[in-house]
């Protein structure tokens, strides 16, 4: 006897004949109502008054100016992680790494910003802003050198390369780069003015990096929609066999998803310090380029969905925040809803595609059409 | 009703399945005798393949009984349809090729048994219905013939009242056939019922007792196969009369491809190394090649398509240039045309609509400019195929995998032709494509011929590469035989040669004189 007996189970997963067009759009505001109904009973279940709690995780956060230009602050590195990242899983290669990326790219436009910063003077921004884009490059050609000459996961050496990525940058600013005014403390000296970026509004931290943000939503919605390289990369992640049989470079696809993601992912890296940070210290993101993995597949791995799922994860980072401060909520409060939030996405898709059936192990009277010929002449 | 007759094994009354949009079956009347092989024919899409779900448990009927030696019964899961005496032997087998015969088999088996006794048993009922094959033996370097008995064997061991079998024959050498027919011919004398799936009318009139044709999901007619001729039956099955195509001699033109020894190992475990293959497809010309898949026919493929590189100097010439190393897109720079055996995700990518499919092969022709894609030529290439290879779907913005098979397939031939090929290169091209589509696609590969193209068909239908090839080799165990003119040559001795009794082709010098 087998020890699970699949047919004696009253409910079976079966394949949608055609997966629903509407639930594949509203998979993402459900999953974020479920999470929200989630992150309320927790709430009651550690005692705390939901709708208040609701009010002080949602609402205040960004009932001001200065909250909501805080909400597109910290929306900007997602969403740029996120395009890139979109992009990348689009074309079945899966960058887990954007986090290091965005690190080296706060290392190496930092590094511009820091140095050379006063001496480039108006030009100091577009450099240190290339500079953190080659930098996220730069350290993605390692899981793309290797993916394409010896077959290694990236996934493995991506995510491996943003802890030594880390580490690089303690070790910088630790040591060589250390401010020697800073008391010690393990941080650069302050940025140069001329390499910060100014806030877009007064009484807001909100900068250029937003802009700069919507408009490659933009541009990536082009370059997928219209580009033959963009073309190229969808069917390599769609159908790889038919990719091969069409001559579609693999080699090229690894690299091209690895160059923009992580150029994307370098360009969040020097925004942030060039922006609300001002300089380089050990820890640049509250793990931004992991949540962007959440807000790609939330976001749909679609451009206008991703600029959506950043702004609601960027929620999620200010409620914690305010959460914390006011309620005396532990930290990983943003944890949970963010795990959440991915779990009832994971489970939306599923019933994108299947559907549960209630088997029944009853044998019913079948019924016989209206009018069908040779009825019951069997039963005899 | 004959209320003193004994009841029929098995009679369905009425039985209806929708799926969302389509009826697949229709009020679907079946009865099949005690000892009867019963044919059910049909078109693919027609409704077999559901039907047969039902009867073996697979998928539940929305409407309509069936009744079971008399009883009405409701057949909830293959596992119940089994106990009931029915098996099922599928078109694709369910092999673990790691394993031997034995362990394949004592997998299905609900009861356990000793592997002795399991041996002996396996023995003893392949020896009785002629169906040899040593339990012991591992089944990843057995033939499809082979395989399929295993199959079978499996399904004869549970001691079946009722046995399934869906177009057992479209992988199996001709005398495989024969053998295969022998075995149910003896099944059927002792008694066991038999439920044929098939759309080959002349093995349907040899063998079946009864024929059921189905057409769009509902029954068409009912006829003793015998006294029918293939084209009343196809009249049936097919609902009006079919063309002929023809094939008019020719004079071939210049060499357009060219294997010269070439050898080749293979990057699947199980796959087969190709040996010293020769072989010359010249303009005006389609050569075929026959042989059971497995037997390199997947190598022979991507070294002519350029999906594996060959290092081997001159031994791929396309066109007169060496290519071996030259990867898909630039062969077909050259004038490559390929329709490979996988439609979907290969062919074409299923979620993308035809459009973007025709972009897919189509760059070199005009569909990318300057680094975009040019989407308005696209659709209208899309849309000329789909009306000159009357492909039916919703236009040429739906997605690849709303198509049936067939038309996904009419779709795919048409946009390689489409995109003027020198040579074309067909691995299987009407595999599970219903008659009339198969007659429209060897059209226009002739016509394609007659053109000036070279073209190379790859397939298991001997039926098929003796309608439409000027030429034909047989592909056995990684070595090509020599290319010979159809005209006159024996479809047993192609059986043979199936089997690997051959002597391989010399130098392609000599294989073309005897082509012309």
């Amino acid at each position: 006897m087998p020890l699970f007996d699949r047919n004696s189970w009253p409910l079976r997963l079966e394949r949608r004949p055609k997966p629903s067009a509407v639930m594949r759009i509203a998979s993402s505001p459900l999953a974020a109502l479920a999470m929200l109904a989630t992150g309320l009973l927790v709430f009651s279940a550690l005692g705390k008054d939901p709708v208040a709690a609701f009010r002080v995780f949602f609402v205040e956060p960004v009932s001001s100016m200065y909250g909501l230009g805080e909400l597109l602050l910290k929306a900007t590195p997602l969403m740029l992680c996120a395009l890139g990242l979109a992009l990348s899983y689009r074309a079945n290669v899966w960058n887990i790494g954007a986090e290091g990326q965005l690190t080296l790219g706060a290392i190496t436009g930092g590094g511009v910003g820091l140095f050379y910063g006063a001496a480039l003077g108006h030009w100091a921004q577009p450099a240190e802003l290339v500079a953190g884009v080659l930098g996220g490059m730069a350290w993605a050609t390692i899981p793309a050198f290797l993916r394409s000459r010896f077959h290694t996961s990236e996934i493995f050496v991506s995510l491996m390369l943003v802890y030594i990525a880390q580490l690089l940058l303690s070790y910088l600013v630790h040591g060589p780069w250390r401010d020697p005014a800073g008391q010690n403390f393990p941080q650069s000296p302050p940025l140069p003015d001329a390499a910060l970026l100014p806030p877009l509004l007064e009484g807001t931290r909100v900068n250029a990096g937003f802009i700069i943000a919507l408009v490659l939503a933009g541009l990536s919605w082009w370059f997928s929609k219209a580009t033959a390289a963009g073309f190229r990369m969808r069917v390599s992640g769609l159908a790889p066999a038919a990719a091969a049989y069409a001559g579609i470079s693999d080699r090229r696809n690894i690299w091209l998803a690895l160059m923009i993601s992580g150029g994307a992912a370098g360009l969040a890296g020097v925004c942030e310090v060039a922006g609300p940070i001002g300089v380089l210290q050990p820890v640049v993101s509250p793990g931004y380029g992991f949540a962007a993995i959440i807000v790609a597949f939330v976001g749909r791995l679609h451009p206008l969905g991703v600029v959506l799922a950043s702004l609601l994860m960027s929620a999620l980072y200010l409620g914690g925040e305010s959460a914390q401060m006011e309620l005396q909520l532990p930290a990983s409060v943003s944890g949970l809803f963010q795990g959440a939030l991915l779990f009832y996405l994971l489970a939306a898709e599923l019933f994108i595609g299947f559907r549960l059936r209630r088997v029944r192990h009853t044998v019913t009277a079948p019924q016989l059409p209206a009018g069908g010929a040779a009825a019951s002449g069997h039963s005899a | 009703m004959t209320a003193t007759a004994a009841p029929p094994r098995l009679a369905l009354h009425g039985v209806s399945k929708r799926y969302a949009n389509v009826i697949a079956n229709d009020r679907i009347d079946l009865s099949v005798a005690a000892g009867q092989i019963h044919a059910v024919l049909g078109e693919n899409g027609a409704g077999k393949s559901t039907l047969m779900k039902v009867v073996y448990g697979v998928t539940q009927p929305d409407e309509g009984s069936i009744a079971w030696e008399g009883t009405p019964v409701a057949i909830r899961n293959p596992a119940q349809a089994r106990r009931l005496g029915i098996g099922m032997v599928f078109q694709h087998f369910s092999i673990f090729e790691t394993l031997t015969v034995a362990e394949n088999i004592a997998l299905a088996l609900s009861e356990r048994l000793p592997a002795a006794t399991l041996a002996a048993r396996i023995d003893e009922v392949s020896r009785r219905y002629g169906l040899p094959i040593d339990p012991l033996r591992l089944t990843h370097d057995m033939s499809v013939g082979e395989r399929q008995r295993v199959e079978i064997v499996r399904c004869l061991l549970q001691s079946p009242r009722l046995l399934i079998m869906d177009e057992p024959t479209s992988v199996l050498t001709p005398q495989a056939v024969r053998a295969l027919f022998e075995t149910l011919r003896r099944l059927a004398g002792e008694g066991v019922s038999i439920l044929y799936i098939s759309h080959k009318l002349d093995e349907i009139r040899e063998l079946c007792d009864v024929a059921t044709i189905l057409r769009n999901g509902r029954v068409t007619g009912s006829a003793i196969p015998r006294e029918q001729t293939n084209t009343s039956l196809a009249r049936m099955m097919v609902g009006g009369e079919l063309k002929e195509c023809k094939l008019e001699a020719r004079q071939p033109g210049p060499t357009q491809l060219e294997l010269t020894n070439l050898s080749l190992g293979t990057e699947d475990p199980f796959g087969t190394a190709l040996r010293q293959i020769n072989l010359r497809v010249c303009s005006g010309q389609i050569v075929g090649i026959a042989g059971v898949s497995g037997n390199g026919q997947k190598e022979l493929l991507a070294a002519i398509s350029g999906e594996r590189l060959c290092t081997q100097r001159g031994a791929v010439r396309l066109c007169g240039q060496d290519v071996g190393r030259l990867d898909p897109a630039q062969r077909r720079a050259l004038g490559l045309r390929f329709v490979p055996e996988e439609r979907l995700g290969r062919g074409a990518v299923p979620g993308m609509h035809l459009a973007d499919n025709c972009v897919l092969t189509g760059a070199t022709a005009g569909l990318v400019r300057h680094g975009m894609v040019r989407s308005r030529a696209a659709r209208a290439f899309a849309r000329a195929t789909i009306a000159q290879f009357a492909v039916k779907c919703d236009g040429e913005l739906a997605p690849a995998n709303s198509l049936s098979g067939g038309n996904l397939q009419k779709f795919i031939v048409g946009r390689e032709i489409r995109l003027l090929p020198t040579v074309m290169l067909a691995a299987q091209p009407t595999w599970g494509v219903d008659v009339g589509a198969s007659l429209l696609i060897w059209q226009a590969l002739i016509d394609l011929r007659n053109a000036g193209a070279a073209v190379l068909v790859i397939s298991e239908d001997l039926d098929e590469l003796f309608a439409i090839c000027d030429c034909l080799a047989v592909l056995a165990r990684g070595r090509l035989s020599a290319t010979t003119p159809t005209a006159g040559l024996p479809i047993e001795t192609v059986g043979v040669w199936m089997t690997g009794e051959f002597e391989p082709a010399a130098r392609a010098a000599a294989v073309n004189h005897a082509a012309v």
